[in-house]
């Protein structure tokens, strides 16, 4: 018997009861994840954490990177001693347990000032790379997403990209250090120029990344079926866009903390950076090159902690690339 | 190709333009005045006087167009009167520098030398270095050699040029006494002896930079490498039975060195830019040494020319890179 025999054969009564029966339940749904069940759920972030752990350098210089960060956050907590202290009748002490790293030609404990240096020399990584993150990738989405502000957007960065970017920066330190100051006081004043002047000249590299993935995304099926049930463009690129050129941003925003923490300190040793009583890595080795031959352990170790930094984010970016590629990742 | 390169010329000229307006307005926009050191002795208007003297009388846009007419127009005038003894310059006044009351030309050609030989010698080196090396860490990708050059190369770039500077100074000219830590620029090269001591005191901060430029271009060159291993045409040569020093430092090499070519060519402006540093850092008197010290003493047409030549250099090893890799590899087509 067919089944349209079968129908047939049911009077109206039964079809309808049979039809609008629930569906017979199974005592067992089948598994969401047919290949990996009973494995815990994956999610793309899982995914890149497991890849990331597998570069060893990578997590290496993870582990460095993070007992920096405590070193100069937590570590004035426990090292108490005042960065700007000046005890003339000790200075330039060796390393004793008074002053583990010895002191300046004032008598200031350089342990103290590496954690201070250290802390306004990774804020000024941290803050200059979101400017330039931000700036990057604001200017990137627009130009990939509007074709009509493509040109004139890669126009200016190309323009960007055509300024003698260290000269510049040497200009824009040395003319508005003064007005800043006034205003915001020495410290703030400085910090603000330089985190300012880095950021809006290290954005242009991952503007013309994310551009370029832009331009890439917009031609996939889920973008036109986002666009075709009517999202606002802001939206778009909000829920749509931005998730999705996440990665390159990443990897770019900490080669970034790299590269502004290397132009701060370089800016500080032509002199040029934040004034003298207020220490960053960059300003310690700058002051202790005069007295290098007596003293060389003072040059050594600022210069250590900044390639040491640097070297972490370096190797961090190397492995986010590698982890969040995902033509390597299956492997 | 040449309707590229002609409108990437063309091209070229605005974003100078562009450019020097930027550098112009930002130096007009500070608030450094090239008088503030006069005693306040001086009358007002004997200062009005000097300002006058000095060209900051007019409005901005006045001096903005003298100094672009005296940069491309005088200034080549002049260099061609020196060359040909012509006396098409006589009368035109040339970019003169606030410091030395000399023209700026004349300051900076006396420097460009210093710059050149350090820059350039280090840029060599650097590639000389990084080539093999990039070769060599692609065809043995993941051996110990590959791991050791990708963690070294990682310093190179993490170390900034003034700290590995000061490391040498101090290991090598004050410890062991090799090379001497300050360069000096009046050294002239007549004999042996003073080639001798030439060489040495440039090995140090050539070192410095080569090791900063390898590091990169080494990098550069293990990718490209690596990129073109696993095409097949490297498994045909292999097949056809070539043998491997051939398919690899012919047929592979060649291939891998198109993109490479064009970043050594994108790098050497900025080789300039990070010699500013290690110029400060060796005493080298080059033009980073002079931009610095122009400006701290606001003298605004030197900063002003100089970083002006920066951006030139900027602007004609990027067309440079663009047009060598048109060149070099014929399926990239510009139309």
């Amino acid at each position: 018997m067919t089944e349209t025999d079968r129908q047939r054969a049911l009077n109206t009564a039964e079809l309808i009861d049979e039809t609008a029966a629930a569906a017979p339940v199974t005592s067992e749904l089948p598994p969401e994840d047919p290949v990996q069940s009973g494995a815990p759920p994956r999610s793309q972030w899982r995914d890149i954490w497991r890849q990331f752990r597998s570069h060893r350098g990578a997590m290496i210089a993870l582990i460095l990177f993070v007992s920096i960060l405590l070193f100069v956050s937590v570590g004035p907590l426990i090292w108490t001693v005042d960065p700007t202290y000046v005890d003339i009748r000790a200075r330039n002490s060796g390393f004793t347990p008074a002053h583990p790293f010895g002191t300046d030609q004032l008598g200031r404990d350089i342990l103290a000032r590496l954690m201070a240096g250290g802390r306004v020399s990774i804020a000024v990584g941290l803050t200059a790379m979101l400017i330039a993150i931000f700036l990057g990738s604001l200017i990137g989405v627009l130009s990939g997403y509007f074709r009509r502000l493509d040109a004139p957007l890669m126009r200016l960065t190309e323009l960007f990209l055509a300024l003698p970017l260290l000269p510049l920066l040497l200009l824009m330190v040395t003319l508005f250090r003064e007005p800043l100051s006034q205003s915001f006081g020495p410290a703030m004043g400085i910090f603000i120029l330089i985190v300012s002047a880095i950021g809006a000249t290290s954005w242009m590299q991952s503007a013309r990344i994310v551009r370029g993935d832009v331009l890439g995304l917009k031609e996939r099926e889920f973008i036109l079926a986002a666009k075709s049930i009517g999202t606002p463009p802001t939206r778009m690129i909000l829920r749509h866009v931005l998730p999705n050129v996440l990665s390159p941003i990443m990897v770019a925003a900490t080669l970034g903390i790299a590269t502004a923490i290397i132009t701060e300190s370089a800016l500080s040793f032509l002199g040029l950076g934040f004034p003298p009583d207020f220490p960053t890595w960059g300003r310690l080795l700058f002051d202790a090159v005069d007295q290098m031959v007596l003293y060389p352990s003072r040059v050594i170790l600022p210069g250590i902690f900044i390639s040491m930094t640097v070297l972490c984010v370096n190797y961090i970016g190397d492995g986010l690339r590698d982890a969040m590629d995902p033509r390597i990742r299956g492997r | 190709m040449l309707t590229f390169t002609i409108r990437r010329l063309l091209l070229a000229i605005p974003t100078l333009i562009f450019i020097s307006l930027v550098i112009f307005l930002l130096l007009e926009a500070s608030p450094g005045d090239p008088l503030g050191d006069v005693p306040l002795t001086v009358p007002p208007e004997v200062k009005e006087k000097m300002r006058e003297a000095l060209g900051l009388g007019q409005a901005w846009y006045i001096r903005y167009v003298l100094w672009l007419k005296q940069f491309f127009w005088v200034e080549p005038l002049y260099w061609f009167d020196q060359a040909f003894g012509t006396g098409f310059s006589d009368g035109m006044q040339r970019i003169i520098s606030f410091q030395s009351r000399s023209p700026v030309f004349d300051v900076i050609a006396q420097r460009v030398p210093q710059t050149l030989i350090v820059v350039g010698m280090s840029y060599l080196v650097g590639v000389m270095i990084a080539i093999p090396i990039g070769i060599l860490s692609a065809y043995k990708q993941y051996s110990w050699f590959d791991q050791l050059g990708t963690f070294v190369s990682m310093i190179g770039f993490s170390m900034p040029t003034f700290f590995t500077g000061v490391v040498l100074i101090i290991i090598f000219g004050v410890k062991l006494q090799w090379f001497p830590s300050v360069y000096d620029t009046t050294l002239e090269v007549r004999d042996w002896d003073s080639f001798l001591a030439q060489v040495r005191q440039m090995v140090m901060p050539v070192a410095v930079l080569a090791l900063y430029n390898a590091a990169q271009i080494s990098r550069f060159m293990r990718a490209s490498m690596l990129d073109n291993l696993g095409q097949d045409y490297v498994r045909t040569a292999r097949a056809k039975g070539l043998g491997e020093r051939t398919v690899v430092l012919k047929h592979v090499l060649r291939n891998s060195l198109i993109p490479v070519v064009t970043v050594i060519a994108l790098g050497l402006p900025t080789v300039f830019g990070g010699a500013i540093i290690t110029e400060q850092v060796f005493k080298v008197n080059g033009l980073g040494q002079l931009l610095i010290s122009a400006i701290h003493a606001n003298d605004i047409p030197m900063v002003l020319t100089l970083t002006f030549i920066f951006a030139i250099l900027i602007v004609t090893f990027t067309l440079i890179a663009d047009i060598l890799y048109g060149v070099l590899d014929p399926r990239i087509r510009y139309d």
